[in-house]
């Protein structure tokens, strides 16, 4: 049974810097993985291979047993890899809405059409506003993305996300800077993600990691320190070794 | 004002130009002329706008387009004795599309400062063989003769002109039609999203450069046609139609009316075009301080241009009159 | 080469600011007004005028970068290439309001008129001395850049302003600085290559095309760019003139495409 997505032998050097280095990743179906670890582990940079965003050194990536290693973004994303941004990448000016639709209606190979006006594209709209309305956004529709809140605004990164319908999702530190008060919410929309999509997380959040996974990969300095169920890296001497060594540092 | 939350349909206000024009039709006999140089930046900056305000290509050379579709139209009909209207714009409208998808599917894989280099180069070279090709293009004297059949066979192209006021007219009124079918679709939505965050574009599966080269090629036949029809109306083409200045003219007249409001392109040229008429033959340095002035001023308090600043002022007027469905 | 030490300011600007500034030949025209004034007007002697148009230009230009200029670094290229048009526009119609349409006379001194002898071919004096000149900047510019510790900030600052800022770097001055020299610079270019390129009104708008050419096609921010550029153009230019005279300019035009398309970020552009 061929892993959703899935990494042999990845590696990624700039110049003489080392970011990741023989990474073997699985990512199962239906998963929902979290990859941690100390900061410039080269977390962002693997999720950035992972989606094409960024071409490896050496080493392959698949996706369902498909070497997608050469593919580009935007192809892997008709793939059905989706993902959101640690830095909320929205298009800030345009309504909350037309964020999601756009992602729906290039899924669904609309917006090439130049004839009928957006608006009457109800079929787009009623699916972005359902997906609206499963996190909370329904009343926030028509409101530029900016003026909301920051932790509505992770939210929509979420929405644009799903918009696509993908079979694997890359959460990048969906919690990341969202005030307390409004991180509840983003754990229940995390919960009540389908249980079909594999995802994986990238997280710094231990509660939310430790919540959510049901296995963690531990990156340290490019490389795979070790992976297993929570439990596991909850009691794992080397993880503690190197997160109370960051605190020593700190 | 493209996207999935606008109601797309046309409002009274839209109508306003047309009905504008037609009254200029009437009661301005004497600017008829103008009228239609007008008409056609119109299209020429609707052509830019759809790069400029929706897709945010910064272009300088998209005076390439226009002097390439002069010029196809005038050497159809000065060299090859086309004169039928709609031959000569059909020509011309392919020549430039050809040319726009050629150059920009090679120029739209950069960006920024060297974008806009190559636009300026690419219209300099078009300047430089429109200027040695001379026997074809008549080279720095221009190219005269240009003879346009009447139009279906029954307007001709009169000495007051009206055929050439009432042709620019309808060819606008397509023009803005297409442009606004074009900007409320989802295509439009998508190109505001090019423009807004090309990242996340990239990141919900679009091949942002492959419609970029459409937008691009659009516009340029569009652009192209206006060259066409300037080349009609005037019966001549000199070589000001291409280089720097129709590009640079362009783009002052958009950012004074206001980029990315489809209005906006109605309204500078309207305003430029009427003003240079007046000032500039009296008072060249002047206009060009004028003209140099106004885009600082522009740039720095009111960059959506003139509808850009009605924007601001409206909610003031709507403070005093309520329920006033508003103009945009 | 004259277009070296012109462009060679622009680069440092747009590389440093990433402001697309167009109206660098504006500086360039005031360069070259200033030094045929002070040398027809005030018969000042050659070297003070070159100094005195150098330094005119760059305090001019730090005015107007406080006025104007620091507005719109943050606002995007489109705002950037509007706002220098404007500025040529305005400067074009001023020169041309009060200088006429006369070019602007240079009297060079005794000593650069002629002709040197040398490796059996006479060359023109001033020309030498121009490209003698132009080396000497690139020595002095690199040295500036690559040595001094001012040159060192101003990298860090090319390279990641807020990161510079958080450093302790006075950004703020030093782009101030910088705008001061590349202008400047562009002031000397312009007076020196009065004799040359004669200076006149539409000066910035003429020549703009070469400016941006040599700056494009040579590499933001760096300095080795645009010198090699100026040179492969100046030789290319002068080349096809000779040799293919009805083609002129085409091939310039041709070649700088065909070299964006090869390095976008222009030969020696930092993210080739």
């Amino acid at each position: 049974m061929p892993a959703a997505l899935q990494t042999e032998k990845l590696c990624k050097t700039f110049g003489a810097l080392t970011v990741a280095q023989n990474v073997d990743f699985r990512l199962e179906a239906g998963a929902r993985h979290a990859l941690i670890g100390p900061n410039g582990a080269g977390k962002t940079t693997f999720v950035n291979m992972l989606t094409g965003a960024l071409a490896p050194s050496s080493g392959r990536i698949l996706m369902n047993g498909e070497d997608i290693t050469k593919t580009r973004q935007a192809a892997r994303v008709k793939l059905g890899l989706g993902r959101t941004f640690q830095i909320t990448t929205l298009f800030r000016r345009l309504p909350v809405l037309d964020n999601v639709a756009l992602a729906v209606a290039e899924r669904e190979g609309i917006a090439r059409h130049m004839w009928k006006a957006a608006g009457r594209h109800n079929a787009i709209k009623d699916e972005a506003m359902a997906l609206l309305a499963t996190l909370g956004l329904a009343d926030d529709a028509r409101t530029p993305a900016q003026d909301l809140p920051y932790g509505k605004q992770r939210l929509i990164e979420i929405a644009i996300a799903l918009g696509l319908k993908p079979k694997v999702l890359l959460l990048d530190e969906p919690a990341a800077g969202v005030p307390s008060t409004e991180s509840e919410r983003i754990l229940q929309v995390l919960d009540r993600l389908p249980s079909d999509i594999a995802i994986l997380i990238i997280e710094h959040d231990m509660d939310l990691v430790f919540r959510f996974a049901k296995r963690i990969t531990v990156l340290v300095q490019g490389e795979v320190l070790v992976e297993g169920p929570p439990v596991e890296i909850a009691h794992d001497r080397r993880v503690h070794q190197v997160y109370l060594g960051e605190q020593h540092h700190a | 004002m493209s996207g999935y939350t606008v109601d797309a349909r046309i409002r009274w206000t839209e109508w306003i130009p047309f009905v504008v024009a037609l009254a200029a039709f009437f009661l301005l006999p004497e600017y008829l002329a103008l009228g239609a140089r007008i008409l056609i930046f119109i299209l020429f900056a609707l052509s830019l706008d759809l790069i400029l305000g929706y897709a945010g290509i910064v272009t300088l050379g998209h005076s390439a387009f226009f002097g390439l579709g002069a010029y196809t139209a005038g050497i159809l009909s000065a060299k090859l004795g086309i004169t039928d209207a709609f031959v000569q714009l059909a020509a011309a409208a392919a020549a430039a599309a050809l040319l726009g998808i050629a150059t920009g599917a090679i120029i739209l894989r950069t960006r920024a400062l060297t974008l806009l280099m190559l636009t300026l180069a690419i219209t300099a070279i078009l300047l430089e063989v429109a200027n040695k090709m001379s026997s074809v293009t008549g080279g720095a004297d221009g190219l005269q003769g240009v003879v346009v059949a009447p139009i279906l066979g029954l307007f001709r192209f009169d000495l007051y002109g009206k055929t050439a006021f009432l042709y620019c007219l309808a060819a606008l009124f397509v023009g803005w039609w297409a442009v606004r079918r074009i900007i409320y679709s989802p295509f439009g939505a998508m190109l505001t999203g090019i423009r807004e965050n090309g990242a996340r574009m990239h990141a919900i599966g679009a091949p942002v450069y492959w419609r970029m080269v459409l937008i691009y090629t659009i516009s340029a036949t569009m652009a192209g046609i206006a060259g066409a029809l300037i080349a009609q109306v005037n019966q001549f083409v000199g070589l000001n139609v291409l280089g720097l200045e129709p590009s640079g003219d362009l783009l002052v007249m958009l950012i004074l009316g206001g980029v990315g409001r489809l209005y906006g392109a109605f309204v500078g040229p309207v305003i430029y075009l009427s003003v240079q008429d007046w000032l500039a033959k009296q008072y060249p340095e002047y206009w060009y301080f004028g003209v140099g002035a106004l885009l600082i001023t522009v740039v720095l308090f009111a960059p959506g241009g003139i509808l850009g600043l009605f924007d601001k002022c409206l909610p003031l007027f709507r403070q005093k009159s309520s329920a006033r469905p508003s103009a945009r | 080469m004259i277009l070296y030490v012109i462009s060679v300011g622009l680069s440092v600007t747009m590389g440093l600011m990433g402001f697309i500034n167009l109206a660098h030949g504006v500086f360039a025209m005031a360069g070259g007004f200033i030094l045929s004034a002070l040398l027809g007007r005030y018969g000042a002697p050659f070297p003070v005028a070159v100094a005195a148009a150098f330094l005119f230009v760059a305090i001019g230009s730090i005015v107007l970068e406080r006025l104007l200029y620091s507005r719109l670094y943050g606002s995007g290229e489109l705002a950037q290439v509007l706002f220098s048009i404007g500025l040529i526009l305005v400067s074009m119609a001023s020169a041309r309001m009060v200088f006429g349409d006369q070019a602007a006379r240079v009297f060079l001194p005794d000593y650069l008129r002629g002709q040197l002898h040398f490796l059996g071919r006479d060359f023109p004096t001033y020309r030498v001395f121009i490209i003698v000149f132009s080396v000497l900047i690139v020595f002095g510019l690199w040295f500036g850049v690559e040595r001094t510790r001012w040159g060192a900030m101003v990298r860090a600052a090319v390279d990641h302003r807020t990161m510079a800022q958080s450093v302790g770097i006075n950004t703020r001055l030093l782009f101030m600085l910088t705008f001061a020299l590349g202008s400047g610079l562009a002031g000397l270019g312009g007076a020196l290559g009065a004799d040359i390129l004669p200076v006149q009104w539409a000066y910035p708008f003429e020549h703009l095309v070469y400016f941006l050419i040599v700056v494009a096609v040579g590499g933001l921010g760096t300095l080795r760019g645009p010198f090699i550029a100026a040179l492969l153009i100046g030789i290319a230019d002068t080349a096809c003139k000779y040799w293919i005279p009805e083609f002129g300019a085409f091939l310039v035009y041709a070649a700088t495409i065909a070299i964006l398309l090869w390095r976008p970020m222009g030969l020696f552009g930092m993210r080739a």
